[in-house]
């Protein structure tokens, strides 16, 4: 017989679906392996240096400060800093020195997350916050980048030049150089494929809503799309628009996080609307080539109006009104 | 009505672990020394306690009668005599009044009900009585009395019997369908009479199909129609298996009546076919004593007040400590700390779980994945409204629409955080209600 004393009283339900956090981001992390293999392709091993500097540093500093706040230490566990470290390498470029990423993880933990209160409380994303702050503050660092050199490992001679978004003219990236991610650009702004690749396993299993990348990508194609159509001087066409930069691992890895977009289906068809737009006006007439960090953290801001405007009618409810009305 | 119902929305698929008992037909527990009645069985009022400490009473004899509409009477499960009426442990984790009987061996019956063989020529307020006077209620766990539900104050067109039995684990309705199939068709046939309707369908899990075609060779006999439903959790709530069968939308608050739908479990049916056919009163049903650490899990059919440890007794005992025992599933069911408890009208399982199987997590703060919004069946943000919780905060709670959780624990089951969202939620109603209550003594 079983020994009652012994027997655990909980609330149902009993029995859990397996879920935990961790499981989440490693699969996320596992779905940032085809760009970062690409990166490391591309750019050599400076690029793998400054992805294994990110992501010890987002965990460093993320046990350091638990440690000096004087919380349980054990959040780096659940692999949410490390993939915020991959994910902050992916913005930055392979000629970024080492201080740059340590600086960088400082910022993208302990300003972006930590001192929100930590994991769940952000309402930014970590890893853009780095970006955006470190642009601000070395933009001359931060926009000069390291000229591809597939296969040669340690061929990174430092050459730099201009991101194709903010080429013109005849310096513009072929389409087919885009997709594969032979063009300068941060880590992740590289391959399109490999981004894809990675997006399709995050939708397949499930761990983003399609509904993100989806309106995202849309968005910009139309509006880039209709620009170009109207005026091919203003700006280059779609489908160049929707490869070069960072709009695929925007849409797919940074637009999705979830603690910082919205919860439901339709708060995140508007999300990624509005970041489609906000990307779009900027690379077709900001004073930046790019858009995409700026558009998802705007966003990121008003994801708790989103949230709150979306809020659907509950199993049962137009059926009240109906009765009410007669 | 095709043969591949509605979807509702949401819902989980949790492993469903029936295997354990589920070709396991049902044995009848043999007659135990002394049984423990737990007075306060059913949904509503208590009933009245009519014997007392010394009385000879017979099998089927009235214990206590129904207080008041929504009540039901309790019967004595042998013949013997009511040796306590006190305190004993009950399905709450708190002790509760009930009668014990001690049998004096000879299970004889006392005058039960007149059998009425003519049902169809009866009166259906006749057969609603006996309804009433057996003492049935909802015996797939919530335990409403059944003749509550034949007693609409709105027109209603449907009548539905539920076997969908989407709890895992439970497989006590499974066998009853494949066992007694025309009793349970015969069951549907009788409830429709009493609500003055012609026919009656029934919904099973697909996950049954043995149960389903079984139901099919009989069916049109009784005019019921046999429904094969999806195998989604929370698929056997009343709302939702509504909306699978019938497209209409329970409102928030309502009942089945509103949407013109009756609904009673099949083994609720059956109580009524002994109640009426054979006038036995409600003390018996069959229960699924099962889980990993049970030597020989299984289905039995039990007196009410048969102690768990009884049930657990003939299931071979356990292979190891188990962490937690459940009366009814492992998504609803309640954790108890006494194999003491006894057998009620509403247990449809006792449920052993091993220690891998429990959720013993710390919760963590909500990553906002959103899996609890999509997994929820009633549609609201579970998310939101725990948060709205924690910060004590029930007024939006309430806007939230917390009243509209139907409490199946889907939103927990999937959460990778592990917050207790179903637990916040029953707090919230419950601070919502004494709000309330606050507020009308004013
Ligand atoms: S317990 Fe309530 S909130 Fe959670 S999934 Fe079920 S109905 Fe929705
Ligand atoms: S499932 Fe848990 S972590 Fe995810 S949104 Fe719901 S409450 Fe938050």
């Amino acid at each position: 017989m079983p020994d009652a004393t012994k027997l655990v009283i909980s609330n149902s339900p009993h029995i859990r679906g397996g879920e935990t956090i961790s499981k989440i981001m490693v699969q996320v992390f596992i779905a940032l392996m085809p760009a970062a293999l690409a990166a490391v392709w591309f750019f050599g091993l400076a690029a793998l240096e400054v992805m294994v500097l990110c992501t010890v540093g987002c965990m460093a500093v993320e046990v350091l400060w638990n440690k000096a706040a004087g919380r349980s230490s054990d959040s780096w566990k659940d692999g949410s800093a490390a993939l915020t470290g991959l994910l902050l390498a992916m913005n930055l470029s392979a000629g970024a020195p080492w201080w740059i990423c340590i600086l960088g993880s400082l910022l993208a933990i302990g300003l972006g997350k930590q001192l929100f209160g930590g994991l769940g409380y952000n309402p930014f994303n970590p890893a853009l916050v780095a970006r955006v702050a470190l642009l601000i503050g070395f933009p001359q660092l931060m926009t000069t980048w390291v000229k591809p050199a597939p296969g040669q490992w340690l061929a990174y001679d430092a050459l730099t030049g201009a991101t194709p978004l903010a080429a013109t003219g005849k310096e513009l990236a072929s389409i087919q150089d885009l997709f594969i991610g032979n063009v300068g650009g941060c880590l992740g702004e590289t391959s399109a494929l490999a981004l894809l690749i990675g997006g399709a396993f995050l939708l397949v299993r499930r761990l983003i809503k399609w509904h993100v990348p989806a309106s995202f990508i849309g968005t910009v194609a139309l509006i880039t799309g209709l620009a170009h159509h109207f005026n091919p001087e203003l700006t280059p066409p779609a489908l160049y628009h929707v490869l070069a930069g960072g709009l695929m691992i925007g849409a797919f890895f940074m637009a999705t996080d979830m603690v910082t977009s919205p919860m439901t289906a339709n708060g995140a068809l508007i999300f990624g609307c509005g970041c489609g737009i906000i990307t779009s006006v900027i690379r077709i007439w900001g004073g930046y080539p790019e858009g995409v960090s700026f558009s998802i953290l705007f966003m990121n801001a008003l994801t708790p109006l989103i949230d709150r405007y979306t809020i659907g009618k509950p199993f049962g409810y137009i059926r009240i009104k109906k009765e009410a009305a007669q | 009505m095709s043969d591949n119902p509605r979807k509702f929305k949401g819902g989980v698929h949790p492993e469903d672990s029936k295997a354990l008992s589920a070709s396991k037909p049902v044995q009848t527990a043999p007659l135990l020394g002394k049984y423990t009645v737990i007075v306060h069985q059913n949904i509503g009022a208590p009933p009245e306690i009519v014997v007392k400490k010394g009385d000879l009473v017979k099998k089927g004899q009235l214990l206590a009668k129904a207080s008041g509409f929504v009540s039901v009477p309790l019967h004595a499960p042998t013949s013997g005599t009511v040796t306590a009426i006190e305190k004993s442990p009950g399905p709450a984790c708190v002790s509760v009044p009930s009668i014990e009987i001690t049998a004096d061996g000879k299970d004889e019956w006392g005058s039960p009900f007149e059998p009425i063989a003519d049902w169809r020529n009866t009166d259906p307020a006749v057969l609603k009585q006996r309804v009433v006077d057996a003492g049935i209620v909802g015996m797939g766990g919530a335990g409403f009395p059944s003749h509550v539900k034949l007693s609409p104050t709105k027109p209603v067109d449907t009548l539905i019997l539920n076997g969908a039995e989407c709890e895992p684990y439970l497989t006590a309705d499974h066998r009853l369908m494949l066992e007694q199939t025309e009793d349970v068709l015969l069951g549907a046939a009788i409830l429709a009479r009493i609500l003055g309707l012609k026919t009656a369908v029934i919904g099973v899990e697909a996950n049954k199909p043995d149960a389903i075609s079984k139901l099919n060779a009989f069916a049109s006999k009784y005019s019921v129609t046999v429904q094969k439903l999806r195998v989604n959790y929370p698929q056997g709530a009343e709302k939702q298996l509504i909306y699978a069968l019938t497209g209409r939308e329970v409102p928030i608050g309502g009942l089945p009546m509103d949407v013109g739908c009756v609904v009673q479990n099949v083994a609720s049916a059956v109580a009524v076919v002994e109640a009426v056919v054979k006038g036995i009163p409600s003390i018996e049903r069959i229960t699924t004593v099962t889980g990993e650490p049970l030597v020989n899990p299984g289905n039995w059919r039990f007196r009410i007040g048969t102690p768990i440890s009884k049930a657990l007794e003939l299931a071979g005992g356990v292979k190891y400590q188990p962490a937690k025992l459940l009366l009814g599933g492992p998504m609803m069911g309640f954790a108890q700390n006494s194999l003491d408890v006894t057998v009620m009208k509403n247990t449809s399982g006792i449920l052993l779980i091993p220690v891998e199987q429990v959720s013993q997590y710390t919760s963590e703060p909500c990553i906002r994945c959103g899996r609890c919004v999509e997994a929820c069946p009633m549609d609201i943000l579970p998310a939101t409204i725990s948060q709205a919780v924690e910060n004590e905060r029930f007024d939006w709670a309430e806007q939230l629409n917390v009243a509209a959780c139907i409490e199946c624990g889907s939103c927990s089951y999937v959460c990778p955080s592990h917050r207790p969202l179903n637990q916040h939620f029953k707090r919230a109603k419950a601070e919502i209600l004494a709000a309330r209550r606050k507020q009308q003594k004013k």
